[in-house]
């Protein structure tokens, strides 16, 4: 799976956690998920899961932490598909 | 007002299912598979894209719980219907929200929460778990959509949730703590909650074959409730708020009573103490400076079962009329069954709306009617058949489990 197919489906996991729309046509993979895209800190545990059972993997609270960027989530989506 | 109900979506579609005496009752084939010996119910018919196109993104896509749910789509509705803005945070603080709940976290989402935990996942809950299940979820979730600031908080009280909430509505305004309140109740559906019903044996479990003919209040025949899920909701305000605003009334609330039987002298967790239910409805009849001669329709509890008759003799004694001077005397649960913590809010939009617009609604089964019954209420006076007739004054009623009482008068406005 590339790297723009699994952009593709990562934008419309995270799409309903965005309260202003507006801001979804400026996603780039430098995008802070709470800092630039407003997401509820909260909504993150919910990305994490909608994120596993899209791609049918297991993302460990270590990686949570680490989740900043659109970009970020991508590189772990990528490493955990690779296995 | 805004409602969300087995047999409407709305309360335009709502006037006219209880003008036409339309039945949102199913029968639900799974509830067969699990041996539930009443297999019918009333779900309102909210589908992925009605969701879609009425609530935000989120809660539309998100949010799983029914009652959570119901409560959004009135609540919105009645904001809209009142000609109030949605502008988060624009409301001063004597702009407030109550939104009563049942089982708030027994609706049929809950299945994918319990799994989850006992097979040492409970990681998978993610977020949404704890609001969706918390008795303040629903209002909470309506309020992340309002952003109201004054008084946000949530009854629970049984089957009068819904009329409770009203009533602690009005008195918060009465009290000039509040100027304008959203009250509302609302209940998710499906087998979490209706099971533990069914176990009990109160649900109607003899009309599986011919659900619309489950529920029949007031009956001789009656063998049970069926049980529903929905939301009603009302905006409640001063009137010279509503007045400087150019608000529609539906109706004036003129006052009302909430006591309890104690479960002491006949009352118990699921019956009435009928001395209680006679002081609620003259205490709540004196408050709003009414005489029972001036009541045009009783808007009764009537859930169709055994309770029914002990409910038609209490209004009889409270009343003490002759009984060619009986009220007219409905309720739409022939229709949609017993919403549990929804009905009361729900009803209360059914009696505004006949109010308002001069109309008694039909009950739906009332071919034989409980003799007990027929000694007290000339049967003219239980409709079978919409009435069109200005009414003046309704006076509603809900009884819970708990032994618990709410009345409501309510008058038509004259704008």
């Amino acid at each position: 799976m590339d790297r723009e197919a699994i952009k593709k489906d990562l934008l419309a996991i995270i799409d309903p956690y965005i309260d202003e729309k507006e801001l979804t046509t400026e996603i780039s993979e430098s995008s802070d998920l709470i800092n630039d895209l407003m997401i509820n800190s909260a909504h993150l545990v919910d990305i994490v899961l909608d994120i596993e059972e899209k791609f049918d993997i297991m993302i460990e609270d270590d990686f949570i932490g680490k989740m900043d960027t659109v970009g970020d989530a991508l590189d772990i989506i990528s490493e955990k598909i690779a296995g | 007002m805004g409602v969300v109900a087995p047999n409407a979506l709305n309360v335009d579609e709502f006037r006219k299912a209880l003008q036409e005496g339309k039945s949102g009752i199913k029968r639900y084939e799974n509830l067969g598979e699990i041996n539930f010996k009443c297999q019918l119910g009333g779900k309102p018919p909210v589908t992925q894209e009605y969701k879609d196109e009425h609530l935000p993104h989120f809660v539309a896509q998100k949010v799983k719980n029914n009652a959570v749910i119901y409560a959004c789509l009135s609540g919105l509705e009645a904001w809209n219907d009142a000609g109030l803005e949605i502008k988060p945070g624009g409301y001063d603080r004597k702009t407030g929200m109550l939104v009563g709940s049942g089982a708030l976290g027994l609706d049929s989402f809950i299945e994918h929460k319990i799994y989850p935990i006992d097979q040492g996942n409970h990681r998978k809950l993610g977020s949404r778990s704890v609001p969706e299940s918390m008795s303040s979820g629903a209002g909470a979730y309506l309020n992340s959509i309002l952003g109201l600031r004054g008084r946000i908080f949530s009854n629970s009280s049984a089957c009068i949730t819904g009329s409770e909430a009203v009533l602690q509505g009005f008195e918060m305004i009465q009290s000039g703590k509040m100027e304008r309140m959203l009250c509302a109740s609302s209940e998710g559906d499906g087998r979490y909650i209706w099971g533990g019903f069914d176990a009990m044996r109160v649900l109607c479990s003899d009309s599986n074959e011919a659900p619309e003919k489950g529920s029949r209040p007031m009956s001789a025949t009656s063998s049970g409730f069926i049980p529903s899920g929905g939301s009603g909701a009302l905006v409640l305000e001063t009137l010279e708020a509503a007045q400087a605003r150019g608000a529609k009334i539906y109706a004036e609330i003129l006052g009302g009573e909430v006591n309890s039987g104690g479960q002491t002298d006949g009352g118990s967790m699921t019956a009435q103490n009928p001395q209680a239910v006679v002081d609620c409805i003259t205490t709540a009849l004196e408050r709003s400076g009414v005489a029972p001669e001036e009541i045009d329709l009783i808007a009764g509890h009537l859930t169709s079962t055994k309770g029914d008759p002990y409910e038609v003799i209490n209004w009889s004694t409270a009343l003490n009329l002759p009984k060619d001077d009986f009220p007219y005397i409905n309720t739409p649960k022939s229709m949609i069954g017993h919403c549990v913590a929804g009905a009361g809010s729900i009803e209360l939009v059914a009696s505004a709306l006949q109010l308002a617009e001069g109309f008694i609604h039909p009950n739906l089964n009332v071919e034989e009617i409980h003799p007990e019954i027929e000694k007290l209420v000339p049967l003219e006076k239980i409709p079978s058949k919409l009435i069109k007739k200005d009414i003046k004054t309704v006076i509603k009623a809900n009884f819970g489990f708990g032994d618990l009482n709410c009345v409501l008068v309510l008058r038509k406005m004259n704008n």
